[in-house]
């Protein structure tokens, strides 16, 4: 079989029951919330600025271009609404998805890879505790819970911004700008996009995880690890972003 | 748990005929080796022999290509991925490298397997891992990072851990390279301790002489892919298998150095056939 196919059935494989295991593993006792919640501060802590940071560019930069698009149609009072419309429903979610896929998802790769390569992650088996079940469980599920949090920030953030650059850089009146940006959005914007997040959130810490999981070669190794969690996690935000657009709506 | 009653079960850990191979370099090649409860086996042998491989079959973390396992009665191999959790309840394990959580502290390393293994409370653990670490020697060290000790420090943290839940059956994958003569006496007396006192049954691998006639009721050489060599300590030093005198003297010149460099495996078994006769193991045709 040609090598880079064989990788890709390999990977996808290793994902699939990577996945399984997570879900076979999370109902079961003991419980570790306080890993749990090590695990989300981490993330948060991890992203939130540069999440925020991104959300407010994005926010204002869209407002910059709609504005000068719409002003050749003259429909300049639309800006607030499509700025808002397209963070809320794709911006915010694929961009902050993408940052943590960069930040936490590669510090999983690293940090389990390191431990897989000196043999931490064969001590955990040792001492009758699975691996998935004590390291990747509460990763992955932290993930999921934050990345819409983080994104629900980037919304706001993002809307914010776009209206900085309206009103104070384009002289739009600060009333008429913020109905325009709450009048078309509905309730299944906002959650379209904190639900397409929740998907970015597990499957960039599956498989940020899984590329540790299975680190092999030292410290080379663990170097290939993180590098292939953020590309193979982005390429699947990016993916599966379309199909999910399509699903939601 | 419970007395040997029949025959077979004097037998605690009995390998047959144990097969492995990374790609194409044959590590394991046919290993048989029984070992008796409260029995203690040292594994001696050059350098990437495979040793601390065969340390993990016994243990469940790699699975042999062919060949059987069987710990009280249980075929390793045949454990499922929950099954092989429990059965793994009996065993300690000191890593090569130690393996130390890099996350925890040193505390937390040596109370690990007593939070995860034992309905111990706080209070007990905190004796247990003041016990543990004092027994190799470590105090006032509990609340640093495994980052912040030198490596024999390291090593006896993970010593300690293996030990600290009191297993049926212990494995040392080299528990005293590195550490200073009297250090290394004093983990040496831990393991005696260990097997005369609670029974346990322990395999340790090590390169020190001294160490595997001191510890061991029996020693066991591993060469090629085999146990070429196995007999209590006075015995052993006495077999006149060229190979074992070689590896006790340590001397460079001899028939372990000329067949060390790595060849292909084609030329690996010619060697083996030629060198089996004397020590009694059938060559392979
Ligand atoms: N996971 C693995 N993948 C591929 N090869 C391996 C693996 N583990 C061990 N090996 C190979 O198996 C051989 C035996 O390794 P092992 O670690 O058992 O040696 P050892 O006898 O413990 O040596 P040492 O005394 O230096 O610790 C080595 O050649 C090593 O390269
Ligand atoms: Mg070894």
């Amino acid at each position: 079989m040609p090598g880079p196919l064989a990788g890709f059935f390999e990977q996808m494989g290793r994902f699939i029951q990577m996945m399984g295991r997570v879900f076979a593993w999370t109902p079961r006792p003991p419980y570790d919330w306080r890993e749990l919640f090590r695990q989300m501060v981490k993330v948060g802590v991890n992203s939130t600025p540069v999440v925020l940071l991104t959300a407010m560019f994005t926010g204002m930069v869209l407002a910059l271009q709609t504005f000068s698009v719409l002003s050749r149609f003259n429909a300049e009072s639309f800006v607030g609404s499509l700025v808002a419309l397209s963070m809320v429903r794709e911006l915010s979610s694929v961009l902050s998805g993408l940052i943590v896929a960069g930040r936490a998802g590669s510090a999983m790769g690293a940090e389990l890879g390191t431990m897989r390569v000196t043999e931490q992650i064969d001590a955990l088996e040792v001492m009758a505790t699975d691996p998935v079940h004590y390291l990747v469980v509460p990763r992955v599920w932290a993930t999921t819970i934050m990345l819409p949090l983080l994104v629900a920030l980037g919304n706001g953030v993002g809307i914010f911004g776009g209206y900085l650059v309206s009103v104070v850089l384009m002289g739009a009146n600060p009333v008429s700008y913020v109905n325009r940006t709450f009048q078309f959005m509905q309730l299944n914007d906002l959650l379209s996009g904190l639900v397409k997040a929740a998907v970015f959130g597990f499957l960039l810490a599956v498989i940020g995880c899984q590329q540790g999981f299975y680190t092999t070669g030292g410290a080379e190794g663990v170097g290939r690890s993180t590098t292939a969690a953020v590309v193979v996690a982005s390429i699947a935000i990016l993916i599966s972003d379309f199909f999910l657009t399509r699903l939601l709506f | 748990m419970t007395e040997p009653s029949s025959k077979t079960d004097t037998v605690k850990i009995r390998i047959r005929d144990l097969r492995k191979s990374f790609g194409p370099k044959v590590v394991l090649d046919g290993v048989n080796v029984d070992i008796v409860p409260a029995e203690s086996l040292v594994v001696i042998g050059g350098s990437g022999t495979g040793k601390s491989v065969l340390l993990k079959h016994i243990i469940g973390l790699l699975r042999p290509d062919s060949g059987t396992v069987v710990v009280d009665g249980t075929a390793v191999e045949t454990l499922g991925n929950r099954e092989i959790t429990e059965f793994r309840r009996k065993f300690g394990m000191a890593f090569q490298e130690g393996a130390l959580f890099d996350s925890m502290t040193i505390w937390q390393n040596v109370a690990f397997p007593l939070q995860r293994l034992t309905k111990m409370s706080r209070g007990e653990i905190d004796d247990r891992v003041e016990e543990c670490l004092g027994m190799v020697r470590l105090e006032g060290v509990s609340e640093k990072l495994p980052s912040q000790l030198s490596g024999g420090m390291r090593r006896r943290v993970g010593f300690a851990r293996a030990v600290a839940h009191q297993p049926e059956i212990l494995l040392f994958d080299e528990p005293t390279t590195g550490l200073d003569p009297i250090t290394t006496a004093l983990i040496d007396e831990v393991i005696l301790d260990l097997s005369d006192r609670l029974k346990t049954t322990t395999i340790t691998i090590t390169h020190d002489m001294e160490s595997a006639f001191r510890i061991g009721d029996r020693i066991a050489m591993l060469n090629r892919g085999k146990i070429i060599a196995e007999a209590p300590p006075e015995e052993f030093k006495r077999l006149d298998d060229p190979r074992v005198q070689q590896f006790i003297h340590g001397r460079a010149e001899g028939p372990l150095s000329e067949e060390t460099p790595a060849r292909g495996p084609s030329d690996s078994r010619d060697d083996l056939g030629e060198k089996t006769g004397e020590s009694g193991i059938p060559s392979r045709s």
